[in-house]
């Protein structure tokens, strides 16, 4: 019977020795026990296909592509026909001055929430053009407090946002036309401040200000 | 006549018996270490085409998850980036590296760069991110601390009874809407009773109900 136990001992031993413990790191792909369903023949978001050539299971969308299902009527931010909402544009097809709604604080919020994720690492917090790129190598990101951008339209800030200039990159993909109009409205925020004085600080908050 | 079996064999049913016991509960014990998520999934950490660098640009830079996986807060999946996203610095950041090589092709020909993903669900479970992050479940409860891996790897099981574990007992996981994407933060829990209380208040003022029937994440 003794035999037994040793023998049991020396097969778990063993099994410890080959399978090792939890967490530890392996490349191989984790095996699955009962893969009943677990992989199914359906395509999830940014799969793979061997269907299409390119290989994948999203498909770009041909271009002029609108919604089934919606009318201009009944939703006509879908076309995107209004180009001041959309491109930042008058009829004339010059930039617009101003904002498509109105500026609340839950805009301006909004836009400091877009603006501190996804400008803020090459603009800085502050929109002096010192954010942590910068230091690695992104050297001509401009400052937003210079008279040239101070009097840029609001029309031509969005514009940037959407198909970048220079060595920016359009930020359409990643900030609806909504958020980008809480962005222009934040960087006009930032805009204001960096020129703010201690007479634009209520009397009872300037505490310690001199 | 001499006796067929000895005098000891008469314990030997007895010990056999106790012998399996002590086999059943070894070999349960194995298949509870060994065959759940917690040993199978945690510690996957497949080699990527590129050697993106988390702890680097989500620790170091202190780069939002959100600037890469912008569309965790709007849609059921967290996307993976395409690669204009990395070429936003890289147009410019080390231009010629060429651990960027993978990257620059993609960006160039439009076909996308093969990531290997790692927290794979099973193609039964629908999860939705959306609904998580907006609700004060941070990144960092279902792919640990990934501000601090150079190559990410499979941290936490994601099994059902570890998804269950916070669907019972929401109040213990929350964190603060602000700090959600913010990996070092401690959930409310964490920060003492005033905290857990906060927990509390914010999951009756936002009507937190984590779904602990089937349906809600099997359909």
């Amino acid at each position: 019977m003794r035999y037994a136990y040793y023998t049991l001992a020396f097969v778990v031993v063993l099994l410890i020795s080959v399978m090792g413990f939890r967490g530890l790191r392996s490349s191989r792909p984790p095996i699955e026990v009962f893969p009943d369903m677990d992989r199914q023949a359906k395509y999830k978001p940014q799969a793979t296909s061997k269907f299409f050539a390119d290989g994948r299971a999203d498909r770009p969308l041909p271009v002029g592509t609108v919604p089934r299902g919606r009318t201009v009527n009944a939703d006509p931010a879908f076309l995107r026909a209004d180009d001041f909402r959309y491109a930042g544009k008058n009829a004339d097809g010059t930039f617009a001055r101003g904002f498509p709604g109105p500026v609340t604080e839950t805009l301006i919020r909004r836009g400091q929430n877009r603006y501190t994720i996804y400008c803020a690492p090459c603009h800085g917090a502050l929109g002096d053009g010192n954010g942590i790129t910068k230091s690695y190598g992104m050297a001509l990101t401009p400052t937003y407090h210079d008279d040239r951008l101070r009097s840029m339209a609001e029309g031509e800030i969005f514009n940037t946002i959407t198909y970048g200039k220079n060595t920016m990159f359009p930020y359409a993909d990643k900030l609806s036309p909504d958020e980008r109009w809480a962005v222009v409205a934040y960087v006009r925020a930032l805009q204001r401040a960096g020129q703010a004085t201690v007479n634009d600080v209520p009397f009872e908050q300037r505490g310690g200000l001199k | 006549m001499s006796k067929i079996f000895p005098k000891s064999a008469n314990a030997l049913p007895l010990q056999i018996l106790i012998f399996l016991g002590v086999l059943g509960v070894v070999a349960a014990a194995g298949i509870t270490y060994y065959a759940t998520p917690a040993y199978l999934r945690v510690g996957y950490q497949p080699v990527q085409p590129v050697p993106f660098d988390h702890s680097l640009h989500a620790g170091q830079l202190g780069m939002d998850c959100r600037y890469c996986h912008a569309s965790v807060e709007k849609s059921g999946t967290s996307s993976v980036p395409a690669a204009q996203t990395c070429m936003n610095c890289h147009s410019i950041i080390k231009p010629a590296s060429p651990l960027l090589e993978v990257v620059r092709k993609s960006y160039e020909t439009g076909d996308p760069v093969p990531w290997v993903k790692i927290h794979q669900a099973p193609d039964y479970v629908y999860f939705n991110h959306s609904v998580h992050v907006n609700r004060g479940v941070s990144c960092v409860e279902c792919h640990g601390k990934v501000n601090e891996m150079t190559t990410v790897y499979h941290a936490m099981p994601h099994s059902m009874s570890w998804c269950l574990d916070c669907h019972r007992n929401p109040a213990q996981r929350i964190r603060n809407p602000e700090d959600v994407f913010n990996l070092n933060s401690a959930p409310l829990a964490a920060q003492g009773p005033a905290g857990l209380k906060t927990a509390e208040k914010f999951i009756h003022d936002w009507k937190v109900k984590p779904p602990q029937s089937c349906s809600g994440c099997h359909r």
